[in-house]
């Protein structure tokens, strides 16, 4: 038998040559789409051709296949490049479509912010924490006893009237505000066990009107360690080592004579300052001194067999020289712009 | 205490261009913090004119001023400003005659309030210079008439340095003296500072004169009533002086070295006490001795006794006040203040000087009680030397004497009834073992002895016998101070103590941070408000609750302790509404104050330095208030603020409850919320906070009621809360256990039920949870719809549900299956129905 093979080469590459156009004709997404029934789908002139194959003589169908399979993966190519060229160009206009200014980006939450007096105390308790140390805390609101009795502040005692104490009425409740945090200190050695390492910050309270740089309700830290073989050495060694970690490596102490009840011999502290506005300089930061056997007494604890130191400082005070705030009235007011310039950290 | 730099020199040697600052810094070194610098602040040609003659010249305006020719130069010479040796001035003052030597402020002179001096036309002259009053030179207060230097019993030569002549070069120091160290309100104590701080000789002024001994005087020491056991005094002398020029001026220099230690000149007899007091620190007391009726009892007041005090006020007195009384009573409130009747004045002939020690907490209790904290007092509260007043005493015989014109009489009296200095042992080891320096036993010895000490030294350590002008030593580590402060703070090293392992933050601590962590970084702005409020503030919030008032309140509106904290945070909101700050999120955590009942007076306070019983110290903390910790936030204007893309939204109920649920959840805890009305806050739009199991109720937390905003000047609409800490911390679980987190695929599913409008969508929430059981991962209300499709008085809630099963892919059918019971439950419960 001889029959006609209608399956040529010729046939073939019109059939290619058809399709691609097709292909090369769409110019969006959707054309290639809309168009590829007829480029490489049911209706395109490759597959009528392929359509013949079954009736052509057996011997030609294995090149006819062959042929047809070639132009077929040719043209499935040919469309799948199309396509991801058509998708590129429509995806890159569709992103420039997207574009925004991002200067003008809106705000719809903000962070919010911690007190810098709240953060400082948490900075400070770190610091010891890191030493082993312990946070310890107490009422604002005070018998007289633990506030000044307790602390070596004798009734009749010249420092307990230059205290400025808030009393409370009546007078005979024997009710103060803690004009320091040292009640908590007292607390500290009736409560914890030998040897105490403790760190006490918190709000206090003394008459004196706000101005510039006073206020009646501020911030002490103060420090108590009671062990056994505590020297002054150790109070300066403490010291330095807290005030480097707050105002840098280069930062130094210096302990000049002074008093307070509680502690014997007693100091006042200052600061070398290396990050001072204005230039590196010594700042009053606190007092501190080595504990008054008849504090250790008073808390039942043998001044023969342990000693002591301790200090405190004004959270107010600190950060007005480390963090350059020049008025009181800042940390007082409550205006938002404050606490916002700080955010969570100082 | 202020140090005129002449009179230290006096007693100890300073260099030749000592500075008050330069003073200052070498007192500091040895514990005297310094305070300042002060002088006459009068600089430039002042000098002694004379007054050739002068015209009275009536003004229009009906002053008589005096055109006046003064001589300030020797005759032929220029003057001090390089002009004429006359000069012709206007003068207001009358007080003055020809041939009065005169101070006059020369052109280019300067005084005190940079008053420059210069020719000035004024009632039709060219006033060429100024004669200067007291005042002006900032000598005293008078400015009655300009100063005539015969009065003040001089006669320099025309032209000379008046500034010299007044002593107005002069500088003082001040320093802070500390209430241990009692005796350096004095010059003595600071001479002897400034000896141990540059190790300058040291010429104690003690011996400045002669002691003579009076007698015959009567005088009996009576206290019966003697504070924790001490006598009132323990040492009295009284000397007489007579015949006495009380007219006589207070030499120049002591008038400018009384000014320039800060006290005002009055007149001879008081200058010299004061300048004594001064100089010794013991301060004296001059009677006229005519106006003495009798002799003299030393006692404690009886009940009724008044003395009128020499400041012209009568004064009860009370039996605790130490009296110097005489045959007609009272005469004197012991160390503190001397009595109108006795008073030395113009017409004293005969003067009765007192010098003795009292004992300190007799004078301190009465100038408290009489609110007299006199230049006397200040010097007894803290220590006088209980061996001065016999040297004081003669200084003021000598100087009255000297300078009055007076002389010693023989009449006098003397009390001494000294205890011995007890001695106090120092172990040779223990400076070192306090200080961390390892003193020499030379350093030791030579330090203790240099503050006056007598020292014996002992096998294994010192007996120390203080001196007795330093009460303040009674206890080794006192003297220990002496021996580190004397040798310098500098030489103490540094060395880092080791601490034992500590826990680090407490588990309440720890959970204050994370509450204040979590509000912080949802937008909130921390802020801290006093805790004084009004009495009208406190019952903004609460009912029936008592609070603490305080005696002494600096404001006496704001004389309570807050016992909640929300009238602080809307004063906050309030100011920063005026500062045109209107977005507001702000918080504030802190300690109210919460008596059980109104406060009443306690009994006496254990002693200080031993340890109370237990029973002591629980009856001293039961005193104490609850203080709890509160967390308060306020709401104002947007929660969003408008932006590009971006619509405001303004605050509401919403914003507070959110908040409520951020602290909770920072502490592991969920928060179940019960619509409530409590005081201050909108009826309807207000949310109880429960938490745990038991749904203990932590607070509050909606918008305040609208009338109260509008009181406090805020927007109708603010949210708040306030919670309890302290309750939400003790229900939070100790450790936070994880939960089951499925792989599986979800399913979602939306629910529509309609129920009356009356049921609150959280109990409708909490039933679907109960009905559709453990298959049901996640539950959200999204919506409540009322209206048309939905009958009246119902409401459409709609939940969006997200199943899961955590061994298998749960299929839809599974989870319809859950959601029905969930409806099936709902519609029990509250009569819930599917929405059609």
């Amino acid at each position: 038998m001889s029959a006609e093979n209608p399956i040529t080469q010729t046939a073939v590459d019109a059939a290619v040559a058809q399709a691609l156009s097709l292909i090369a004709a769409a110019t969006d997404l959707a054309g290639l789409k809309a168009s590829r029934a007829n480029s490489v789908g049911d209706q395109s002139e490759i597959a009528q051709l392929n359509g013949l194959v079954k009736n052509i003589p057996n011997e030609f169908k294995a090149a006819a296949g062959a042929m047809i399979g070639k132009a077929r993966g040719q043209l499935n190519a040919a469309f799948a490049t199309r396509e991801a060229e058509l998708f590129a160009v429509e995806e890159a206009a569709k992103l420039a479509a997207e574009a925004v200014d991002v200067t003008a980006a809106a705000s719809p939450s903000k962070l919010g912010a911690r007190h810098p007096l709240s953060l400082l105390q948490d900075q400070i308790s770190d610091v010891f924490v890191g030493m082993g140390w312990e946070i310890a805390e107490g009422p604002e609101l005070e018998n007289e006893w633990f506030n000044f009795d307790a602390l070596n502040f004798d009734e009749d005692h010249p420092a307990r009237a230059m205290q400025d104490t808030f009393f409370v009425e009546p007078v005979e409740s024997h009710l103060v505000l803690r004009t320091h945090t040292s009640p908590v200190q007292v607390r500290s050695m009736l409560d914890r066990e030998l040897p105490i390492y403790v760190l006490c910050p918190g709000r206090v309270y003394r008459t004196d009107e706000l101005d510039a740089t006073h206020t009646p309700v501020f911030h002490q830290v103060e420090g108590l360690a009671i062990d056994k073989g505590l020297t002054m050495a150790d109070l300066r060694g403490t010291l330095e080592h807290f005030a480097r970690i707050m105002f840098g490596a280069d930062a130094q102490i210096r302990l000049r004579p002074s008093f307070f009840p509680f502690t014997e011999p007693s100091a006042e502290l200052d600061v070398w300052h290396p990050g001072a506005k204005g230039g590196a300089r010594w700042v009053e930061w606190g007092g501190c001194g080595m504990v008054n056997p008849n504090v250790l007494m008073a808390a039942g604890i043998d001044p023969e067999i342990y000693s002591g130191f301790a200090f405190g400082m004004g959270i107010e005070r600190t950060l007005m020289f480390r963090n350059d705030v020049r008025d009181m009235h800042d940390m007082v007011e409550s205006d938002v712009r404050f606490s916002e310039q700080f955010g969570v950290s100082l | 205490m202020r140090v005129p730099l002449s009179w230290l020199a006096d007693y100890v040697d300073l260099p030749g261009d000592a500075t008050p600052e330069s003073v200052m810094a070498e007192l500091v070194k040895v514990g005297l913090e310094e305070e300042g610098s002060h002088g006459f602040g009068v600089t430039g040609p002042v000098v002694v004119g004379q007054v050739l003659e002068f015209t009275p010249e009536e003004q229009s305006n009906g002053k008589t001023i005096r055109w006046c020719q003064i001589r300030v130069a020797a005759a032929g010479e220029k003057a001090a400003d390089g002009g004429e040796d006359v000069r012709g001035i206007v003068c207001g003052a009358s007080n003055f005659e020809v041939g009065d030597k005169v101070v006059v402020c020369l052109p280019g002179a300067v005084l005190p309030g940079d008053f420059h001096i210069a020719p000035r036309s004024t009632y039709g002259h060219i006033s060429d210079g100024m004669m200067a009053s007291a005042r002006e030179l900032n000598l005293n207060d008078d400015h009655a008439g300009i100063i005539r230097l015969q009065e003040l019993g001089l006669d320099p030569k025309v032209g000379s340095d008046a500034l010299e002549i007044l002593n107005l070069h002069e500088t003082a120091a001040e320093v802070n003296v500390t209430p241990d160290r009692g005796y350096c309100f004095s010059m003595r104590g600071i001479a002897r500072e400034y000896a141990h701080a540059t190790g300058a000789d040291f010429r104690d002024p003690k011996s400045n004169a002669h002691i003579e001994g009076g007698h015959g005087f009567p005088l009996n020491i009576d206290d019966q009533a003697p504070i924790r056991g001490r006598r009132g005094t323990d040492r009295f002398v009284l000397r007489v002086v007579k015949g006495v020029d009380v007219s006589r001026p207070t030499p120049a220099w002591m008038v400018a070295r009384l000014k320039l230690a800060g006290m005002r000149s009055v007149s001879l007899v008081v200058d010299i006490t004061n300048y004594v007091m001064l100089e010794l620190g013991q301060p004296t007391h001059a009677y006229d001795l005519d106006k003495i009726t009798g002799g003299l009892t030393v006692r404690r007041a009886k009940p009724g006794e008044t003395l009128k005090t020499l400041d012209g006020q009568t004064r009860k007195l009370d039996e605790e006040d130490l009296l110097i009384t005489d045959e007609s009573g009272p005469i004197g409130l012991a160390g503190v203040m001397g009595g109108e009747a006795t008073e030395v004045t113009s017409t004293t002939k005969d003067v009765l000087i007192e010098a003795a020690h009292f004992e300190p907490i007799t004078i301190a209790r009465s100038a408290r009680r009489h609110r007299l904290p006199s230049e006397a007092s200040k010097r007894y509260e803290r220590g006088v030397d209980p061996l001065m007043p016999d040297n004081a005493a003669a200084r003021v015989v000598q100087l009255l004497e000297v300078h009055a014109g007076g002389a010693a009489d023989s009449l006098g009296a003397e009390f001494k009834d000294l205890q011995p200095i007890p001695a106090i042992w120092l172990p040779a080891n223990f400076a070192q073992e306090l200080v961390g320096v390892d003193y020499t036993a030379d350093e030791i010895d030579k330090v203790l002895r240099e503050v006056g000490c007598v020292v014996a030294s002992v096998d294994g350590g010192y007996e120390v016998i203080p001196p007795s002008w330093r009460p303040d030593l009674t206890h080794k580590t006192d003297l220990v101070e002496e021996i580190a402060r004397i040798n310098g703070y500098d030489r103490i090293p540094s060395r880092l103590p080791v601490a034992p392992p500590g826990r680090g933050l407490t588990t309440k601590q720890k959970r204050r941070r994370a509450v204040l962590s979590a509000l912080a970084g949802s937008g909130h702005v921390e802020v801290l408000t006093y805790p004084f409020i009004s009495e009208a503030q406190n019952q903004l919030f609460s009912v029936g609750q008592p609070s603490v008032k305080l005696a002494n309140a600096l404001q006496a509106e704001f004389g309570e302790m807050r016992t909640t904290i929300l009238p602080g945070l809307i004063e906050a909101a309030r100011r920063n509404f005026s500062r045109g700050l209107t977005d507001l999120a702000i918080f504030e955590e802190g300690s109210v104050f919460l008596p059980a009942k109104h406060i009443t007076s306690t009994g006496k306070l254990p002693v200080g330095n031993q340890l109370p019983s237990a029973a002591d110290l629980a009856t001293l903390n039961a005193t104490i208030p609850a203080q709890p910790s509160r967390l308060a936030a306020l709401f104002t204007g947007d929660r969003v603020a408008q932006g590009v893309g971006v619509r405001s939204q303004p605050v509401s109920y919403q914003d507070a409850i959110q908040a409520a649920k951020f602290v909770a959840h920072s502490v592991g805890l969920e928060v179940t919320l019960r619509q409530a009305s409590p005081k201050g806050f909108h009826p309807g739009r207000t949310a109880e906070l429960l938490v745990g199991s038991d749904l203990v109720s932590i607070g509050f937390a909606g918008e305040l009621d609208p009338n109260l905003t509008a009181a406090n000047d805020l927007p109708r609409r603010v949210a708040a809360l306030e919670l309890d800490l302290e309750v939400l911390f003790a229900a939070a679980p100790e450790i936070i256990q994880a939960g089951f987190i499925g792989t599986f695929p979800a399913a979602t599913q939306d629910l529509s039920l309609v129920v009356a409008s009356d049921i609150p969508a959280g109990e409708v929430l909490a039933v679907i949870r109960e009905g559709a059981a453990d298959l049901l991962e996640q539950v959200a209300l999204v919506d409540d719809y009322r209206g048309e499709n939905v009958e009246a008085g119902h409401k459409s809630l709609t939940f969006a549900l997200r199943f899961r099963a955590g061994d298998r892919t749960l299929t839809q059918a599974e989870a319809s299956e859950s959601r029905d019971r969930a409806v099936e439950l709902a519609n029990q419960k509250f009569g819930a129905t599917l929405r059609a």
